[in-house]
């Protein structure tokens, strides 16, 4: 299985992912820059967090007219497995690869700090080896993560089981507090309807090992590599 | 040619940064300012050999595809 991490200018978690790829899950990993358009030689492509172009017009917009996100779209099209982390989140988004949009925090604050997230599905090729309901504590570092969709959206997202991470507390309650940014309906993640894309604004990618807070965020790494180990 | 796009966030959608403005301008003794929001503006030269309609076509689809985003804002365009 080999993975590839996608590196906009302004990318800045890119060496975090390829770290976690290359040391934790052990698997072959290239970086690619966003004018590649060939994605051939991969199972998963990470996008990652940043300031993709400097987030100029929206974060994430410029991103997501980038020659590799029409490269990613076929990508995900074919059934390949993506992971967006922040701004490879709000990129996703912006490309119509996930619903919804994430715009400035309730707050107006830059937050940069660890968060409870409860696993609200391990139907997803990026948790099945979680337990539903299992509070994870991974760092967040964002300005624009309060998702924001429309009812209709909303109610697909619901009925499709397509939340995959929602802000809580230790305890693993949503309520009010714990909902760092406004998120509608708490909402840090969601995945695509084929499941096979999955978006989040907490980066697991910075939370594999214990000297760094918390190593809940291997989970997710974990997963993903039995899915491709699976399907191969 | 000159195209002017107006781009709003959809009625609905929460404004913290108009929020935060509005809330401002009240500390600043503004009274009656019921709401703010705050959305962008863009001025686009276009070559002068464009026709209106031909100019008009381009800056709508420019507003449509990248300048607003469908699922939060709103756009309107303006050529002259």
């Amino acid at each position: 299985m080999k993975f590839g991490v996608i590196v906009f200018p302004g990318s800045n978690c890119d060496h975090d992912a390829y770290h976690v790829i290359s040391k934790h899950v052990g698997q072959p990993v290239d970086f690619v820059w966003h004018r590649e358009t060939d994605l051939s030689a991969y199972d998963a492509v990470i996008i990652p967090g940043g300031f993709s172009y400097g987030d100029y017009l929206r974060a994430g917009a410029l991103a997501s007219f980038s020659p590799v996100m029409a490269s990613v779209k076929e990508f995900a099209g074919r059934g390949g497995f993506v992971l967006g982390i922040c701004n490879g989140f709000q990129i996703l988004c912006e490309s119509g690869l996930l619903p919804g949009a994430l715009i400035r925090n309730r707050e107006l604050h830059f937050i940069c700090q660890h968060v409870n997230v409860r696993v609200e599905t391990t139907e997803t090729p990026f948790t099945h080896e979680l337990r539903a309901g299992q509070v994870l504590s991974l760092p967040v570092a964002h300005a624009e993560g309060n998702y924001v969709c429309d009812d209709e959206t909303f109610e697909e997202l619901r009925s499709e089981d397509r939340v995959v991470f929602r802000y809580c507390d230790p305890a693993g309650e949503s309520g009010e507090p714990s909902n760092i940014n406004g998120s509608r309906d708490h909402i840090a993640g969601i995945c695509s309807r084929e499941r096979n894309v999955l978006g989040l604004m907490p980066h697991p990618e910075r939370a594999c090992e214990d000297l760094l807070g918390s190593s809940d965020g291997s989970g997710l790494f974990r997963s993903l590599a039995a899915t491709l180990a699976a399907v191969r | 040619m000159k195209a002017k796009v107006y781009v709003t966030l959809k009625p609905g959608v929460l404004d913290p940064q108009g929020k935060a403005i509005q809330h401002s301008v009240g500390l600043l003794g503004y009274d009656g300012v019921a709401d703010v929001r705050q959305g962008k503006y863009f001025e686009i030269a276009l070559d002068a050999g464009l026709d209106e309609a031909r100019a008009r076509e381009t800056a709508e689809r420019m507003a449509r595809d990248v300048l607003s985003n469908p699922v939060i804002e709103d756009y309107r365009v303006e050529v002259e």
